[in-house]
């Protein structure tokens, strides 16, 4: 028996979830006695992932797998997860994790539960806690199944460096046919996407028209950021939808969210409150976000904004 | 082209979200409830394939009679008939295994479902219920066109999109893009008449556990007051970011 974790990489390259799922697999693991195998596919320099508490790496190198496909990638894990007696599989919340899951779960006739925020509050039963209402509540789901699968909300348990080593093993299942192939993929290779920002800087209707996002990039750029809009903006088609964060639009998770011009509507708020440290910018001290901020500053983002960017400048050189 | 768009019964977005019986049960006082925004952009775009390339669209909802007016209202937006499967839906997996039963019998080439309801947020009913059918299943998604029996979808994924090509039989989960907001239809009059003769079918449950149990509702801790930094001096707001918040 093991913790089975799908750990994810880009050309290669283990994604910071990855890590953070190993970590949280490993927490797991040391609840209920027994050690973790991480699954991946194409990546290199698996054994890293050692460092975050696995033992044991099952590695697939198949040219074949360079694009992602939802059903290849779940019955690869299913496969894994059988041969390694798993009876608990972790994977991250990216949009691919979250694509595959439930096939996964379907695969090996377990139960399953997303958006987990937290260690298991007890392993027998199964208890983990979830957000729930788009963040305006938590959920203490128990899994009543044999095998479980548990989806880890990203930056919700963090990293943590156990300093061990992991064996690396190549497996190689037999690979599916799948009904869906990937056609082309367009993605900005230089911009940080909202689901992986550590900072992320999001524009209201408050910055008046999409001429003005400049002075928002800038600071997304001084801040290595994402970038994210309310949900009027997008509507308005001032930014693309993509950007649109809150409840119907993208969760965020950040360990900064910096509003700008943004009043805090509810579903809003829902939607960015899993982040850590919230800031707003607005010339309404009336405006329901300063109830859900931190920090706040009442002033017109167009003298705020340059001004914060300038200093920003000015903090990074110096502690450069 | 037989479509079926699966349409979830939830609060809607400016809900203030409450617990009673000891922090075990929504409370649903005072709570209006409207068709998952995920599944109204779906049964939006199912609507222009009715126009555009003939198919008929039915609508479907597994839970108590109390959803009847939220399949009432997708009938007034234009779809054919719905199906009410008279139970209780207690976890994804449940309702996915009630789903591929009515998807099954119903020979339905198209399943077109929000990619995730905004109450549970689960985002497992599309894809389980496409493993559960063996169908194609295409989730995040904000375009779809079909031509015979091919389609091509365009997935959000993070930091970009991408485009595929699959086909029928398929299971989408749905979300903006798939229409725009303004393409979004409000029932007129002539609509909500016509709905009230379209049929509704209740249909029996198929005997299945689920595999998940909602134990207790939390709410997030109240929130500390916001510290105002002045607009004159936001070296300080640097300052409280670096070494108080430790974010930068």
């Amino acid at each position: 028996m093991s913790i089975l974790v799908y750990t994810e990489s880009e050309n290669g390259k283990l994604k910071k979830t990855a890590l953070e799922v190993v970590s949280y697999a490993k927490a797991i693991a040391d609840q209920m006695g027994t050690s973790v195998t991480a699954v991946a596919v194409n990546a290199d320099n698996a054994d890293t992932l050692g460092n975050y508490g696995a033992t044991k790496v099952l590695l697939v190198k198949d040219e074949s797998l360079k694009a992602f496909n939802a059903k290849k990638y779940a019955a690869i894990i299913a496969n894994a997860a059988k041969s390694e007696d798993a009876k608990v599989v972790v994977v991250s919340s990216s949009a691919d994790s979250k694509y595959l899951a439930p096939l996964l779960a379907v695969g090996l006739d377990a139960g399953y539960v997303s958006n987990v925020v937290e260690a298991p509050s007890s392993v027998s039963p199964f208890t983990v806690k979830r957000t729930t209402f788009t963040n305006k509540a938590f959920t203490n789901t128990e899994i009543t199944t044999d095998v479980k699968v548990v989806g880890l909300s990203n930056n919700s348990f963090g990293l943590v460096e156990s300093g061990g080593s992991a064996s690396v093993e190549e497996f190689s299942p037999s690979i599916l046919d799948s009904g869906v192939s990937v056609e082309s993929v367009d993605k900005a290779t230089d911009k940080v996407s909202i689901a992986d920002a550590e900072i992320v800087v999001s524009g209201g209707r408050g910055l008046k028209g999409p001429e003005n996002w400049g002075m928002v990039e800038e600071l997304a750029e001084v801040l290595g950021a994402a970038t994210a809009c309310s949900k009027p903006v997008s509507d308005l088609g001032w930014r693309p939808h993509s950007e649109h964060v809150g409840q119907t639009g993208k969760p965020v998770a950040s360990n900064l969210y910096i509003a700008i011009g943004i009043s805090g509507a509810i579903q809003h708020l829902a939607g960015i409150n899993s982040s850590k440290v919230k800031v707003v910018i607005n010339t309404d001290p009336e405006a329901p976000f300063f109830k859900a901020a931190d920090y706040g500053v009442v002033g017109d983002a167009f003298e705020v904004v340059p001004k914060l960017i300038e200093k920003l400048k000015a903090f990074k050189a110096a502690n450069a | 082209m037989k479509i079926l768009v699966c349409i979830s019964h939830v609060p809607d977005t400016t809900s203030k979200i409450n617990f009673t019986d000891g922090d075990t049960k929504f409370d649903t006082n005072g709570v209006q409830f409207v068709i998952n925004p995920n599944d109204e952009f779906g049964l939006t775009r199912a609507m222009w394939f009715k126009e555009k390339q003939g198919a008929s669209v039915d609508v479907i909802n597994v839970g108590g009679p109390e959803t009847e007016p939220t399949l009432r209202k997708a009938l007034a937006i234009g779809a054919d008939s719905a199906i009410r499967v008279n139970t209780e839906a207690t976890d994804g997996f449940a309702v996915a295994k009630q789903l591929a039963k009515v998807v099954k019998d119903g020979g339905y080439d198209l399943v077109i479902a929000g990619r995730e309801s905004i109450d549970y947020n689960g985002s497992m009913v599309p894809g389980m219920l496409a493993s559960l059918i063996d169908a194609n299943f295409v989730t995040n998604c904000i375009s779809l066109e079909v031509d015979g029996t091919n389609a091509k979808a365009v997935r959000e994924i993070d930091g970009g999109k991408e485009t595929v090509s699959t086909s029928l039989p398929l299971v989408i989960g749905g979300q903006k893009g798939l229409v725009e907001e303004s393409d979004l239809r409000i029932p007129n009059m002539r609509g909500i008449m016509m709905a009230r003769k379209k049929p509704l079918n209740v249909v029996e449950p198929v005997d299945v556990s689920a595999e998940t149990k909602a134990v207790s509702f939390e709410k997030p801790a109240p929130k500390g007051a916001v510290k105002l930094v002045d607009a004159d001096n936001i070296d300080e707001l640097v300052n409280l970011l670096h070494n108080e918040a430790k974010v930068i």
